[in-house]
């Protein structure tokens, strides 16, 4: 079944592909033969557009989903200098599914707490497709708390199908783990931006993402559940996926809309392993603009702020009775 | 998360064989006169079942007779998503309103525990599984403000699905919510007891379920942030006996104590004495 609903985004990358290669081939037709085909590439270029305009929430989250995609580490290469890593909750073990550390943004002292999916077969082995126990949940916080003590901004890297569902994990306090943070969080006296890159799966994204600032890729997605589990549990069909996806609104594009989220952060077309080092670019940029604002806000609006921040997403409403 | 809708067919609508004044025990199959039950705050005298209960009759079962006073009652949830999966959310929650007489599967307010005046949130599972959704997540945080404004303590009766899918990340935001809004309580120093009753599992366990500074739970519930079979799903083995009941997790340090319906009202009390009374350690 996932081979099908794949096939969909397999088809689209070749069409994709397909388009980038006439175009580059027109542009070097008419730089052999010194004639203008500029029209031709532009309609092209628009029909490519056109295509990507047309992406659907289900198509949206296979690309966030995508293999070769840019992971936390990627960005945390790209972005930062001398990325230095802390390991461990201190308890039990270092969760490789959360990467974090001391670093400097353009010379500026940073604490980066990450989620990594792993590349390879080993990686991900290592890192549990980015699903963190609750030791991961742990490390995070600690290295969070050092981040206050020292008085440094935090930034995470949101990407993850959601908490481990395991033994161990239950046993240790999964549920426990994630609230911790999002009560912890909630009162760090500094910075805080989150960047969803990939997948912002349920309650395990969230427990990263207490910020002052959530950014968001454009073909990223955070939702409470995944459209898998929706379609299974609520259409009663995990074929239903797609449909799920639409129904759950989990796109960037729906996330800005209702104000969740504060920034979209562009992505080339079609989706950012397409062109890494321009996304990175993109979110270094993204990094640089917000920390700017935040880094000049007193300490008590800083939490004031980001307490009403998130007291004020819901809709609700007031019946007579 | 949400893997709920299984357990959505309450225990007494289940039990189809005896109707009106007779009750099935799922616990050990024993027919049971309703009344007996009733009167034993429907708990099995045979084998110790704990029956769900509504959030009405929890309430009479834990406070002082007629000292509950209600607030927010009118807060409702909407339907920004505009969601539909089998059947629109607005028509859903529509039939749970009409069916529960509650506006959304929690009640809040005050009330007496013995002497302790307590802020009180008691959730609901027969109200869309006890899922929580933006009104829901409002009404909590609403209360937790109300006890760190009035310097209460507050009590928290959890039983969830988990977050209201239908909902989207409106109620993935509650989690967030709810959090912040004990962080201030417990940061002026007040007292939250959480209790957990069949089934707590999902987002309401992975946030303000959690956050007690007494974590107390009734008999063999279940309490989880992945559902069983989730897990089931994922490691392709089959789970220990009695994994993610409150047993369990006493034994893993996870909650302080079980303790069974008939005598949560008095260990609430006696926990409610306790931070209010006597000399401080220290002025």
């Amino acid at each position: 079944m996932t081979e099908t609903l794949q096939a969909n985004l397999i088809s689209l990358e070749e069409k994709l592909n397909e388009i980038d290669s006439q175009i580059s081939k027109f542009k070097q037709i008419s730089a052999d033969e010194g004639i203008k085909l500029n029209e031709v590439v532009e309609i092209l270029e628009r029909r490519k557009l056109q295509l990507l305009d047309e992406l659907d929430a289900w198509q949206k989250t296979l690309i966030a989903r995508h293999k070769d995609r840019p992971l936390a580490c990627d960005y945390i290469n790209g972005i930062f200098t001398n990325f230095t890593p802390m390991c461990g909750d201190r308890h039990i073990m270092d969760d490789h599914a959360i990467v974090a550390g001391m670093a400097y943004l353009e010379g500026r002292p940073v604490v980066i707490v990450a989620q990594d999916k792993g590349r390879t077969t080993e990686e991900k082995v290592l890192r549990n497709f980015g699903m963190p126990h609750p030791e991961g949940y742990r490390k995070a916080l600690r290295v969070m708390k050092f981040a206050e003590k020292f008085n440094r901004p935090i930034i995470t890297f949101i990407d993850t199908p959601g908490a481990y569902p395991g033994i161990e994990a239950e046993e240790r306090g999964q549920a426990l783990a994630i609230a911790e943070n999002l009560r912890e969080m909630s009162q760090l006296a500094v910075p805080i931006i989150a960047v969803v890159i990939g997948e912002g799966g349920s309650g395990g994204a969230l427990a990263l993402s207490i910020a002052d600032r959530i950014l968001m890729l454009k073909y990223s997605i955070y939702s409470v559940i995944s459209p898998e589990g929706c379609a299974s549990i609520l259409f009663r069909d995990a074929g239903k996926a797609p449909l799920a996806a639409a129904a759950l609104k989990l796109t960037a594009d729906d996330l800005y809309g209702f104000a969740i989220i504060d920034q979209i952060i562009n992505e080339p077309a079609g989706g950012s392993h397409r062109d890494p080092k321009s996304t990175i670019e993109n979110v270094k940029a993204a990094l640089i603009s917000n920390l700017d604002d935040l880094c000049r806000v007193d300490k008590n609006e800083l939490l004031n702020g980001r307490y009403k921040k998130f007291r004020n997403m819901g809709v609700f409403c007031s019946f007579d009775n | 998360m949400g893997w709920f809708s299984k357990l959505l067919v309450p225990d007494r609508e289940k039990s189809k064989v005896p109707q009106g004044l007779w009750e099935k025990c799922p616990g050990c199959q024993r027919v049971i006169y309703k009344k007996d039950l009733e009167k034993n705050l429907w708990v099995c005298a045979q084998c110790g079942y704990h029956f769900k209960i509504s959030a009405r009759d929890r309430i009479d079962s834990l406070v002082e007779p007629g000292s509950f006073k209600e607030m927010n009652s009118n807060i409702g949830s909407l339907d920004p998503l505009e969601f539909t999966d089998t059947e629109k959310y607005c028509d859903r929650y529509k039939k749970a309103r009409d069916k529960s007489k509650m506006n959304d599967a929690c009640l809040t307010g005050t009330a007496m525990l013995g002497k302790n005046k307590a802020a009180i949130a008691v959730m609901d599972f027969f109200f869309m599984g006890g899922s929580m959704g933006a009104a829901l997540g409002e009404k909590i945080t609403l209360m937790t403000e109300f006890a760190t404004e009035n310097r209460l303590p507050l009590i928290i009766v959890s039983t969830s699905g988990g977050a209201r899918m239908q909902e989207g990340i409106f109620s993935l935001m509650q989690m967030a919510k709810t959090s912040a809004a004990l962080a201030r309580h417990a940061k002026a120093g007040l007292m939250f007891i959480s209790v957990l009753v069949d089934p707590t599992t999902g987002g309401v366990t992975a946030s303000y379920s959690m956050l007690g500074d007494i974590i107390i739970a009734e008999p063999n519930a279940l309490i989880c942030f992945a559902g069983p079979r989730v897990i089931e799903q994922t490691i392709r083995q089959k789970l220990p006996e009695g994994f993610q009941r409150s047993e369990f997790l006493l034994k893993h340090g996870i909650i302080d104590m079980v303790v069974p319906r008939s005598e949560m009202h008095d260990k609430l009390e006696f926990i409610l004495d306790f931070i209010n009374s006597g000399e401080r350690a220290v002025e």
